[in-house]
């Protein structure tokens, strides 16, 4: 089997490889996106969604900022809004250590020449959550934040790039790649394609096309567990973030209450499975009972957990390879790549077509990991 | 009962299936719990048993009363029993299973390194136009009120759906002196003669003659409607009466309540939560745990016995719920396979004889396709109000199965966590694509499986030695 014409194999239908076929036609370069399940199914379809530049690692900033243009105006980019809402995002601080840690953080960002995060006291805290309980001392808002819905974000993504001419193969599987001359030959469970350019998308099994390629990576596949409760009066606007524990808290449109902040469940990447952890899941149900008392009450409905790939200084690797040509890494975004989906599928097709990107990628290279063992 | 930390053997479920296991596990030495949702033993079938307020033996019938002496025998077998009590999660830790529950609203962990899922039936979808006006429920729903209050509907009661269920009912509700003006059967007018082939067997099964006599009961105290072809509930706000369909005439008739029921199928929340192997099963048109002759199931470990594992009745489901736990047992290495072996003679002597003619009855009864799969404005998912159009319209889209529909539509995302539309979902989705039920498969569902509230799960113990403490939360 031929690509059908595509230039480009891109290897893993989550947002990441939706938008780099995307950004592709936009250049009008084809491309084919190949999906062992369906896309979306896997940290894509079922994360937080939330669209956060607050708290972010300082290397992610730049992306992060350029990204949150691109959600104010994701309508124009794929003719869908996506369920994006910016209602802000808070990082509440509980005790004086929480707030001085924050407030040394928004030095930081002001000395680093941004102003994304600023500080706000108890009294504009509460009059911005009033749910939230009064111990609470202050926090760290970015008020262009928020959350759109992750399912429908990558299907219209993906619907987008379909409209352009770009195909996905759902249901079919990478199992190898190797060169062949000057192209790439890749074998699927649906037979073989050969194109010129590669991009591993494949989030918590990029780590096998790394070692196909010689470039061995230290990639831990991870559970963030979420849960969502029944349907509640609207109480919460903003999302709400935790600083000294884990938590992430928001209220969806429809009411339901979403809670998810890192805790994480066991994974079995080779089955795609999960197995929730209730003595974690119980530490959260207990954060959030403290700092927002009208939860007691909450009936929780289903818990989840999504199955992310996580690099050990959690920044992804995004760049060219460092052992082969013509291939391009995107992967590893370590339970916060959701809100950069946009503009890293904008950063790869940039790097295809013309050898550069205008942001700066240098702290996502794969050469970080030099000398990284393989299993 | 306060429930221990640990068992051999954790049993999900009193009716026939998880009493027989119950007491069979217990004999052979085992430490047993028995848990369920219900007050008192006996689960649907069985129902209030012990505390029923319909004392008049002929109301509810012989097979009802039956369950008394089971009810005993476990109850004699001391078993722990924990009644009120829901199990939302199981999950593997390490070479047991950890099982959230709650009771009286105190949530606890306890482990168990066997368990036995006897969870029952539920009523199968049965999506008609006008299916969520107040005034209309599923049969069963009716039942269990007669059952635990003694309650039976006043005003004009119209039965529409096919199945035995469906005629024990109404004779349960006639004795019981409810007026049911109709008895709309949707079985299909040719069914018949597709078949008599299955039926040799089904007159030598010990329900010939029972389902002989229910029908002629029946036709003598109420009005019969056969090969009834399509049916709506029609009513602004609330019911009012029913338009049927039958020999292309169409009619209503007045009614301030309508029960529907079209069969029952595994109840699979649980299995599948889990994580056990399903499969469609095409003579019931229903999802079914994949079992062994045992009821174990793909994962070590997790055994399941009764309807839960695929409809077979009560007296079949208390011969499964005993072979359930001798295979239990020998998986501990409580027991030979030798002995489980000449134990499990009996019992299964006795489930040929009660699956006798079940053939029959699944293929005389399998609900037509009109009446399993909706069409129009005809509400699919009744939590979030999704219609069978929606659900064509996003097929068009490109939507492909019921999980990838679920984050389109919130289908199956409401407090039934798609027990009332999984199934319609499965089949308008694989009809409209042109493939096959099993092709399309099921949602993926997943704990809690029955909702807990935030403070239940709240006050869960933090570490493992505190896991043994019951905790009680303060309302
Ligand atoms: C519960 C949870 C909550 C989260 N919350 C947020 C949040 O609020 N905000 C935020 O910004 N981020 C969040 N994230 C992180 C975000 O979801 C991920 O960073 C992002 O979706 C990663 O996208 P991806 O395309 O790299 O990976 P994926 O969506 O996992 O896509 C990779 C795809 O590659 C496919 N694939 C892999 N190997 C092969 C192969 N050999 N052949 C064919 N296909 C293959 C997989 O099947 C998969 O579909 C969360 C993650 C989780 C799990």
């Amino acid at each position: 089997m031929s690509a059908a014409g595509a230039d480009v194999v891109i290897i893993g239908g989550g947002l990441h490889g939706c938008s780099a076929a995307l950004h592709l036609a936009r250049a009008g370069v084809r491309a084919l996106v190949v999906e062992k399940n369906y896309v979306g199914r896997h940290a894509s379809g079922v994360n937080a969604g939330g669209v956060r530049t607050l708290a972010r690692n300082e290397a992610e900033i730049p992306l992060a900022l350029a990204a949150l243009e691109l959600w104010h105006h994701i309508g124009e980019l794929v003719d869908d809004d996506c369920g994006f809402e910016s209602f802000g995002q808070i990082r509440v601080a509980e005790n004086a250590a929480d707030a001085a840690a924050l407030q040394q953080r928004e030095a930081r960002l002001q000395a680093l020449g941004y102003s994304h995060e600023r500080w706000i006291a108890a009294d504009e805290l509460f009059l911005r959550v009033p749910a939230l309980s009064r111990h609470c001392v202050g926090g760290l808002i970015a008020l262009r934040d928020g959350a759109a819905l992750p399912y429908r974000t990558t299907a219209a993504f993906r619907r987008k790039a379909e409209n352009l001419g770009q195909i996905f193969l759902e249901g079919t599987r990478v199992l190898g790649i190797r060169r062949e001359g000057n192209s790439w030959v890749v074998d699927t469970s649906a037979g073989t394609l050969s194109c010129r350019v590669l991009v591993n998308c494949a989030g918590a099994w990029a780590d096998a096309i790394c070692a196909a390629l010689g470039e061995p990576v230290p990639l831990e596949a991870i559970g963030p567990m979420m849960l969502v409760t029944l349907r509640m009066p609207r109480f919460l606007e903003p999302v709400v973030l935790g600083t000294g524990r884990p938590l992430s808290f928001k209220q969806t449109a429809e009411g339901t209450v979403l809670i998810g902040g890192g805790r994480l469940s066991r994974v079995d990447r080779g089955l795609e499975t999960t197995e929730l952890d209730f003595r974690e899941l119980a530490a959260s149900a207990r954060t959030v009972r403290e700092l927002f008392p009208v939860m007691r009450g909450a009936v929780i409905h289903r818990g989840w957990a999504g199955i992310e790939a996580r690099m050990p200084d959690e920044i992804p690797v995004i760049g060219p390879s460092s052992t082969a040509p013509d291939v391009f890494h995107a992967f590893g975004f370590s339970a916060h790549g959701f809100e950069l989906g946009p503009i890293v599928g904008r950063i790869t097709a940039e790097l295809i077509t013309t050898g550069a990107s205008a942001l700066p990628i240098a702290p996502f290279s794969i050469r970080r990991f030099a000398g990284h063992a393989p299993d | 009962m306060t429930l221990a930390s640990r068992y051999d053997i954790l049993v999900i479920g009193a009716g026939p299936a998880g009493l027989a296991a119950a007491a069979e596990s217990v004999a052979m030495g085992l430490r047993v719990a028995l848990v369920d949702e219900q007050g008192a033993p006996g689960g649907q079938i069985y129902r209030a048993i012990t505390t029923t307020p319909v004392q008049q033996r002929d109301v509810l019938g012989a097979d009802y009363w039956y369950g008394e002496k089971l009810v005993a025998a476990f109850e004699r077998s001391g078993a722990g029993y924990s009644p009120r009590t829901t199990v939302w999660a199981v999950t593997r830790e390490a070479d047991e299973f950890q099982i959230g529950l709650s009771c009286d609203g105190g949530a606890q962990l306890i482990r168990a390194r066997q368990v036995i899922l006897a969870t029952g039936a539920q009523e199968r979808p049965f999506p008609i136009p006008g299916w969520t006006l107040p005034g209309v429920m599923t049969a069963g729903a009716a039942q269990i009120l007669l059952k635990s209050a003694g309650l039976v509907p006043g005003g004009t009661t119209v039965l529409a759906g096919s199945g035995p269920l469906l005629y024990l009912i109404a004779a349960q509700f006639t004795a019981a002196g409810a007026r049911v003006e109709c008895l709309l059967d949707t079985t299909p007018a040719g069914r018949w003669r597709d078949v008599l082939r299955h039926a040799p067997d089904f007159v030598a099964s010990p329900y010939a003659a029972k389902g002989w006599s229910m029908l002629r009961a029946a036709q003598r105290m109420m009005r019969i409607v056969k090969g009834v072809e399509q049916i709506s509930a029609i009513g602004a706000g609330k019911l009012d009466g029913v338009r049927f369909t039958t020999g292309g005439h169409t009619q209503d008739i007045p009614a301030d309540l309508l029960l529907l029921h079209q069969g029952v199928v595994p109840g699979i929340n649980l299995s599948n939560a889990i994580g056990c192997a399903h499969h469609w099963d095409a003579a019931q048109a229903c999802f079914t745990p994949t079992v062994d002759d045992w009821g174990a199931t793909s994962i070590p470990g997790i055994t399941i016995a009764g309807d839960a594992a695929g409809i077979a009745g009560a007296r079949s489901a208390e011969a499964r719920g005993t072979l359930a736990a001798l295979h239990a047992a020998s998986a501990l290495g409580h027991l030979r396979t030798a002995q489980r072996d000449a134990q499990a003679v009996a019992p299964r002597r006795e489930l040929e004889r009660w699956n006798r003619g079940r053939k029959f009855v699944d293929a005389l009864y399998l609900p037509a396709p009109e009446f399993r799969i909706p069409t129009g404005d005809t509400i699919v998912c009744r939590c979030e109000e999704v219609t069978a159009r929606q659900v064509t319209e996003t097929v068009a889209l490109g939507c492909t199965g019921p999980n990838q529909m679920k984050s389109f539509l919130r289908c199956g995302m409401g407090p039934c966590q798609g027990r009332l539309c999984g199934l319609t979902i499965t089949e308008l989705i694989a009809k409209e694509r042109g493939v096959s039920p099993a092709e399309t498969g099921y949602y993926r569902l997943r704990f809690p499986v029955k909702p807990i509230t935030l403070g239940e799960l709240a006050a869960l113990p933090q570490t493992d030695s505190s896991v043994d403490a019951v905790v009680r939360i303060k309302r």
